[in-house]
This record gives C-alpha cells, structure tokens and sequence, in this order.
C-alpha cells in the first residue's frame, strides 16, 4: 500500500522485533562491498530509514503540486508567526545562546546529569530503565504494559517513540497504542508516515483528513463537513472514550530536569495532559540529550521552544511531573533512557552539536528545500534540516548507497535554519562536516567517484594560477558551443546535464579578467591620485598610468 | 588606499565585468586596486562538497597569494562575492585545523579579518555609499544568502543602490529565499534546486525590473541561466557594475539574448 506520494505506508508489523541493517534496493546502482545481496530489499521497518535516496525521492515528491502549495502556505504561516513572537523577545540572542550554552555543557557532562537525574527520578517513586537501541526500548515497554494486564495504551505525541517504531511493535505484540495528538491520530488512521516533526500530517489537506475519518472512525455525526472545528469535534469525540479507559499511557518528554528528576511535557492540545494525568501506568521514552541540569534552565527553554515552534509565546499545556505523587495521577512512573545512536553523535566533536536539537521544527519551516520536497523525501520521522544532519549520525551510515549518506546534500547551506534555530545549532556546517565524512568513507572503502576525480584535478588546476590560466583559455570550448547565441543550451556530459537542464550556461569572455588586468595594468596597480592618510608611500606600485586604455582613467 | 582584489575564480575566467568594474569603482574613488597574479580560488567549492583534504592546497594558496596584507603591502582585501567572503571568513581556517595546519589556519584567520565583501568595504572601511554612479534603469536586487547570512551585510547594497542616479529600485517579493544555486546542489540535486530558481524567477519577473542584481556572479549564473531559459526580458548585473556605471562611462544592461522566445530542450 502506498500514500498518495507513492511511499510506502505504516512499516510492516511482522520482524520489526530485529531489525536488520540497510540492505541496497535491486535495482540500486552501487550495492555493499562483499555483502550478500540474496534477499535485499528496502527494509521499510527502520523509522530512520526509508525509501530511495534523496534527490530521486524529491523528483517524486516534486511532481506533487497541490502538496508543494500546501506545504508552501503552512510553512509561511508558521514563519510568519514565529517572526512576529520572535520580535517581540528583546533578549532573543541572549536567550539562543543561552539556551545553546546549556546545551554544550549538558554533552560535556551527560554521564554524570543522568546518573543525577536517575537517583532523583527514583527517590521519588519512579523507575529509570535504559536502553541502548530501538528493540531494549521496545522490549521493555512491553514488558512494563504486559505487567499491567492491559491491551492498549494512549499515546502523547512523541518523536522518541517515532524513532524506534514503538507503535508497530506493540501492535505485533498485540498491544494497540492509540495517539492522541490531533496529527498524529492523522497519521496514524491514514496509514501513512509524519512529515513534519511538529505538523505530521502536513502535508494532508481537511478534505483527505475527512475522508480518513469517514473511513476510520465509528460513530461520525451524520453531516459532518470538512470544516477544522467539526473535524476536531469528531476527534475529540472518538478520542475522549480512549482517555476514560485507559490504563497505560507512553509519553516522550522535552525536558528531564537532572537536579530534581522531573519530567516535562510541553503541548498544545491538552491531550498529553490527559495521558499524563488519568491513567494508572506512566511510561516516558526520552532521548539521553534531552536532560538539562537544573529546574532553572527550563526558564530558558520555555520561551525558545513555544516561539520557535508554533509561533506563541507561550503553549498552552506545560506539565512537569516528579516521579509519584502518592493519590495523584499515576502510581506507576517509568522512564526509558533511550540512547538509539546519540553515544556515536556525541563522540563527534562536530557532529554533537546535533544533540543540542530541542524539536521545535523552526528549521523545517524556513527551509527552501523541505517546503519543496516535504518531509517523506528524507526517509526519516527526521525531516528536514535537522533530520539531514541527526537521521545519519544516529542510523550510523552503510557505505555510499545507504540513502542516509544522501542527506547531507540535501541542502543549497543557504544557512536559513541556523538563523532560525533556537540553540544555534550550525546546520550549514555539520552538513559540510557530514559531507566530509562521506567523502571520507568512500575514501577509506577505495570508491573511486566521479566527484573525487573532478575535485581532485580541480585541485592541481586552482592551487597553481599558472595552471588556472591555463585552464581559462580551454574555457574557449565554450564559446564554439554557444556559437552566436552567445549561451549554451545542452551539455551532454555527466553533472554539466544536471545544470543545462534548466538553465543556460553563460559562454566564456574573449577576454579573462587577469588578462584584462594586465593589458590595462601593465605596470600594476594605477597609483591613486588622491592623497590618503592612512596609506604608505607607493613604492611597490607604478606611478604611471601611462599606456592604460581610456577604460581605466580615472573620472 | 592600497586594495588587493581577490577576483573570485568563476568571475575571473566567466564574468570578468564584476572584477573590471570593482577596479574601475574603487580607482574612481581614489584608490589603488592591485591584482596578486598568484591567486586562483578561495576553496569553497571543494569545502562545500566534502572534499575538505583537497581544498587545502587550494586555500594554502590563496592565504599565501593575500598574506602580504598582513606586512601592510596592502591595506585591505576586496572580493565582490558573499559566497566567497563567507567562505573565507568561516571556513578555511576551520579546513585548515582539521587538517593540522595550524599554522595556515592562523594565517588564514588573520588575512580574512582584512578581507571584506564590496558592499562591506565601501560602507564600513571607506565610508562611502554615495560613489556618484549613474544608472538610470528599473532593478531589484537579490541579496544572496551569504551575504544576508554569514556575512551579514545588511542593507549596505541598498545604501548603495539608492545613492545611485537615476536608478528605479523595486523590492523583490520573498528576496530573502534562496535562489536554489548553492554549488554542487544545483547539479547533485538539480530537481529541488530547478524548482527553487523557478519561484526565484517569478518573483524576478513580477517586478518587471530590467536588471537583476547581485553581490554574487555564482547566484547571479544560475538565475540569469534560468531568466535566459527562459527567454525573460530581465538580465543580470552585479553591483559593481552599477555602483561603476557613470553619465561618462555609462553601463548598459546585457541584451537579453532570446526575449520573448521559450524553447524547451530536452537533454536526457
């Protein structure tokens, strides 16, 4: 089954219990060195990867119009909004950096906060499991649901569990996980997969989302139209039944306050306050970097994220929770610790800035790319900037076909999403970072590239001027291309087609600029002829402006 | 003052008319505008698609080429490029340390600190945004991504642009999106980046401005390409060229080669 995108839709329920490493696609131009290929095929399983590489899964989704308008008018909403709030902060550079200094610190001491954290978290009642992957993740909160005797469980909106496909292996283990934020229960009756970290169903208009309610839901009033508030009506309706029953709910968490053990949730919907608060069993999946020291530096994530993400300046429903709070709320509190590739990440003293992330999804919304392409291109719950440089440090990356070395590429490093970013992670460098890495596997796998020979004779021509002056007059080829009209349309050579595609290419000028410089600066540079304070004698220039041509005569 | 002129590798050998025309604007105004022979490129593109080992003997070079600026041979660096300035500025001493050239590196720190962008020089260090140009023609301007972002130039073009005689100055719709070039994208993913020049260009043409500038002749090849394709009316210019047009020696717009005409080739 495929989304209108023509993606494959909700991973399969069957092995998800051992997911298996990238396999190349048949098909694939390049496969693993020495690998057996008996059996490869896309492993649509892994929430980090998914699908074909990026730029052939853009051509897809570029030929989608009416998603591109919707993205394009979603995307300049938000930004929009959160532009004006952001105006409104006078601090707002202050905050950034403190809310990125955290963040540096916090990395440079993550072993000693989560050990701070799991003391603090269990002397107040609650249990502190760790995980190093998706599958102990998954393997204990099943264990933990199992113990309570239930069948199902509610869902606040959390990308943690997206990341290790908790929803698809419970559901093989027989256990229905409900979500409950609006989006999410979008997504997740439509079949189909988040393109968006806070707006997953984005990339759906209210006329589909009707019809996936129509077809999924029991009990629709009978003339429902597809205006938001009846839609949000009949989801509140079907969800509210969710609520009053359940006995487990499974949140992510934005914050783990190492100081006091406190867990934070922040929403917009009230729906994570309900899963938060009625059932008996609590069980949190937070990502190791998302601890921060002291209850006091949450004063300073509370203003970046709610501006940074919806664009308010403040959300609606903020909850924090310190372990039991005996005949309050849930007796029952876990946290899974999930690691899940962030110990390699950290290990990259480039590459960690990543962890800094907070979620907000501020990059996706100003970047040019994800407003094109959306967020099913990247093949990761990870869309966009972000997603380009955390989905392969995380998934740790299988040679030049795993389509997560792809990633790094996806962007023109135009820089829009580190100007964005609440905590200054620097996005245009960790994608050139990450682009050396690749470059640098394949070196290491002897992967002679096309690229690499390009570069490597672009080397020898622009570190000698001699050379690329050399090389300027074989530009000449160009001009016989253009012929008289004086651009050239069609290269049929490999990457200059890439370009000649859609645009022309200029043709070369009669003359260089060195060589202009030197017919008309033949004894250097003109000496000025105003005096200037701040200037030394002109020993090393020529005094004359003799023999220049009346081009260069001075007004 | 005595300004070394890093021409930009694309400039020098594809538009030599944004180097011709820093040199003639900045000796209009008195100064003295050397070309160190040597110089080739600053390394960005290597840099910019992951070949950081091979970018180094490419930036080796230009560091040498400008290192006399710091024994004072010339009092500043111009480069009439955002892309390159930025390159030069934020990634060639990092390239460097990672390859454990810190000497280079540091080096590298010191020439770019006297490195400045032409919209930056002529504001900041020459104090100037009247430079008595003339260009009595309709243009919007595109103010290039680097420029904007990690440069920070600001409105330092357009100080400039509306001291110009003359001009009619339109604002571009959505300038600050970018135009989709971005090196080795606009080839390794050319479907995004296709579709990205495409909105760029309707934003162009919906001015009805005659010229299209820039600080850049690398965002300035790919939307000109683009306007060409398709057979716009609207040309492009750098901001040289204008802020060097004069009533003596004025500047006109390119001819646009196929106005009027849109020819869809296919070549694949």
């Amino acid at each position: 089954m495929k989304t209108f995108l023509g993606i494959p839709t909700g991973r399969p329920t069957h092995d998800v219990a051992s997911p298996q490493p990238y396999a190349a696609q048949p098909g694939h131009a390049s496969t693993l060195a020495g690998t057996a290929r008996g059996n490869a095929m896309q492993n649509p399983n892994e929430p980090l990867r998914w699908g074909t590489n990026f730029p052939d899964a853009a051509r897809e989704a570029l030929k989608n119009e009416q998603m591109r308008r919707n993205l394009g008018h979603a995307t300049s909403t938000i930004r929009n909004k959160r532009a004006t709030v952001v105006g409104e902060a006078p601090d707002w550079e202050d905050l950034r950096d403190a809310g990125s200094q955290i963040k540096v610190n916090v990395a440079a001491q993550l072993p000693a906060l989560l050990e701070e954290f799991e003391r603090n978290f269990t002397a107040r009642g609650g249990t502190v499991h760790w995980a190093r992957d998706a599958k102990e993740a998954n393997h204990i909160i099943t264990t933990l649901i199992k113990e309570t005797g239930s069948q199902e469980v509610v869902k606040v909106k959390s990308m943690a569990t997206q990341e290790i496909g908790m929803n698809e292996y419970l559901e093989a283990q027989g256990i229905a996980a409900y979500e409950t934020d609006l989006a999410e229960l979008i997504v997740q009756l439509g079949d189909d997969l988040p393109s968006h970290i806070l707006v997953p169903a984005i990339h759906r208009n209210r006329t589909e989302i009707k019809e996936i309610f129509e077809r999924r839901m029991e009990s629709l009033p009978a003339e429902m139209t597809d205006a938001p508030r009846e839609l949000a009506m009949a989801a509140r309706e079907h969800l509210r039944k969710k609520f009053l029953r359940a006995k487990v709910a499974v949140s992510g968490a934005n914050f783990g306050v190492a100081s006091t053990g406190s867990l934070t949730v922040v929403e917009s919907e009230g729906n994570g306050r309900m899963c938060l608060t009625l059932p008996e069993t609590l069980i949190t999946v937070m990502g190791i970097e998302k601890i921060i020291p002291t209850f006091e530096d949450l004063e300073v994530f509370m203003q970046l994220l709610p501006r940074s993400s919806t664009g308010e300046r403040m959300n609606p429903y903020s909850s924090i929770w310190t372990g039991v709070s005996p005949g309050d709320g849930p007796q029952n509190v876990h946290v899974i610790l999930l690691d899940n590739g962030r110990s390699r990440a950290l290990a990259d003293d480039v590459g960690r800035a990543a962890l800094k992330c907070i979620r907000c999804s501020a990059c996706l919304n100003v970047c040019p790319v994800y407003e094109r392409v959306g967020g099913h291109a990247y093949g990761s719950v990870y869309p966009g900037p972000i997603g380009a440089i955390l989905t392969p440090q995380l998934t740790g990356t299988a040679g030049h076909s795993d389509p997560n070395n792809s990633l790094p590429y996806a962007s023109s490093l135009c820089g829009a999403c580190y100007e964005a970013c609440p905590v200054k992670i620097d996005i245009p460098t960790l994608l050139v970072h990450l682009r050396a890495r690749a470059v640098e596997q394949d070196k290491a796998d002897h992967r002679p590239t096309a690229w690499g020979a390009a570069m490597s004779a672009a080397t020898v021509i622009m570190s000698d001027s001699k050379k690329f002056a050399f090389a300027e007059k074989g530009l000449g080829a160009l001009r016989l291309a253009a012929g008289k009209k004086g651009y050239v349309h069609n290269v049929p050579l490999p990457i200059i087609s890439g370009w000649t595609d859609s645009r022309d290419l200029p043709t070369a000028p009669k003359e260089t600029f060195r060589q202009w410089y030197k017919r008309t600066h033949p004894n250097g540079a003109l000496a000025s002829d105003l005096p200037a304070a701040d200037t030394k004698p002109t020993d090393d220039s020529s005094p004359s402006s003799a023999g220049t041509e009346s081009e260069t005569t001075h007004d | 003052m005595r300004i070394a002129l890093a021409a930009t590798c694309i400039a020098d050998a594809l538009f030599p008319q944004a180097p011709i025309a820093t040199v003639k604007l900045l000796e209009r105004l008195g100064h003295e505008v050397h070309f160190p022979s040597s110089q080739t490129c600053c390394g960005q593109m290597h840099v910019n698609t992951g070949y950081l080992d091979k970018a180094v003997p490419v930036i080796k070079n230009h560091v040498e080429t400008f290192a006399p600026v710091l024994d004072n041979e010339w009092d500043a660096i111009v480069i009439p490029s955002g892309s390159c300035a930025g390159s030069i500025k934020h990634q060639q001493a990092m390239v460097c340390d990672r390859a454990g050239q810190s000497a280079l590196a540091g080096t590298a720190r010191a020439v770019a600190a006297k490195t400045y962008e032409l919209s930056e020089l002529l504001v900041d260090v020459l104090e100037v945004t009247n430079v008595g140009a003339y260009f009595p023609h309709k243009v919007t301007y595109h103010p290039t991504c680097h420029s904007m972002r990690m440069l920070g130039v600001g409105d330092r073009p357009y100080q400039l642009l509306r001291e110009v005689e003359g001009i009619e100055l339109v604002e571009l719709p959505d300038e600050n999106q970018c135009c989709g070039f971005g090196g080795t994208f606009s080839v390794k993913n050319s479907d995004t980046s296709s579709a990205m020049l495409q909105d760029k260009i309707r934003n162009v043409e919906e001015t009805g401005a005659r010229v299209l500038s820039a600080g850049d002749y690398s965002c300035l090849m790919h939307i000109g390409g683009g306007l060409n394709r398709k057979g716009s009316d609207t040309t492009t210019m750098h901001l040289a060229e204008i802020l060097a047009s004069t009533r003596h020696d004025p500047a006109t717009p390119p001819p646009a080669l196929r106005a009027g005409q849109s020819v869809k080739v296919a070549t694949k």
